[in-house]
């Protein structure tokens, strides 16, 4: 069985059908265990108090923001390599999510800063990329709503996603690349017993909280996207059924 | 049950519910419309039935 398959629409709506209650279904369950773990049964940090507990949405949505974008560059890839129409509407499908992602770590950034740096927005290089970010994925799904052709929008579209991937990847790596600014630099990924470095990282009592909390963020991602895709699917054949019958 | 935020009650609140407000509204949005659509295509497809 070939990953190619499923660029047949039916097929697509068929499988998705199936899994598509489980996905949210886990997607679900791993939020409650995530967030209601982090919020309710983790301690205040020593330095950030009981604003710690915001890690549990702003790093999930974070890391949602930056993966369902370069989601939409390896679909909008495989539109213009190989011309699949379900790939092109799952890149359309996850750019409202993606957005709303975004809009999520922007907002809880702002609010977690106002304590901690003083200030609810700074021009520094991680904010600012990820405020880019977000236009570029409102400009993404105004390009897609601007053009009545289909095909001619996913061209488009594929064109802006691969021009903004430059963003999505600044956004991860702004910290790193200009070393200054507000924002710290990674300590998720140097959480837990697998690294002897123990400054810095996010200690194992928030960690395991935070991953499950992840976990649940990409399920719902999952879940939204298979959901949105089948939409977009029904309304492309919506819209060609309705052409046909104009020209009838 | 609820725990003690202590001084930063309302940052943290302000937080969670926010984003919980847009998730609600993401996932309820993107329900509603899967449904509408898939109710106009079956329309347009058996327009008798």
């Amino acid at each position: 069985m070939s990953i190619w398959e499923y660029a047949n629409p039916v097929k697509f709506i068929r499988t998705t059908d199936k899994v598509l209650p489980w996905i949210a279904g886990l997607a679900a369950v791993a939020l409650v265990i995530g967030l209601g773990w982090g919020f309710f049964f983790t301690p205040d940090d020593y330095r950030q108090g009981s604003t710690v507990k915001i890690i549990y949405i702003h790093v999930p949505s974070a890391f949602l923001a930056i993966n369902a974008w370069l989601m939409m560059l390896v679909a909008s890839l495989i539109w213009i390599v190989r011309r699949h129409h379900v790939s092109a509407l799952a890149a359309r499908a996850a750019a409202p999510v993606g957005a709303v992602m975004t809009l999520i770590a922007l907002i809880t950034g702002a609010i977690w800063g106002q304590p901690m740096w003083g200030t609810w927005w700074e021009w520094d290089p991680r904010l600012t990329s990820f405020l880019i970010l977000f236009l570029f994925y409102l400009g993404y799904m105004a390009l897609w709503e601007a053009i009545e052709n289909d095909d001619t929008a996913a061209d488009l579209t594929s064109i802006l996603c691969l021009v903004g991937s430059v963003f999505a990847l600044l956004s991860r790596y702004a910290v790193n690349f200009w070393n200054q600014g507000l924002h710290q630099g990674s300590s998720v990924m140097r959480a837990g017993a697998a690294t002897g470095d123990t400054t810095e990282r996010v200690s194992n009592v928030f960690a395991v909280p935070l991953f499950i909390s992840i976990a649940g963020f990409a399920l719902l991602f999952i879940a939204l996207v298979f959901l949105r895709t089948q939409t977009e699917i029904r309304a492309r054949r919506m819209r060609a059924l309705l052409a046909r019958e104009r020209q009838a | 049950m609820m725990p003690e935020l202590g001084k930063y009650a309302g940052t943290v609140l302000s937080a969670y519910g926010a984003s919980i407000v847009l998730l609600v509204v993401l996932v309820a949005a993107s329900w509603r419309r899967a449904r509408k659509v898939k109710a106009a295509l079956a329309k347009v497809e058996n327009p008798d039935g």
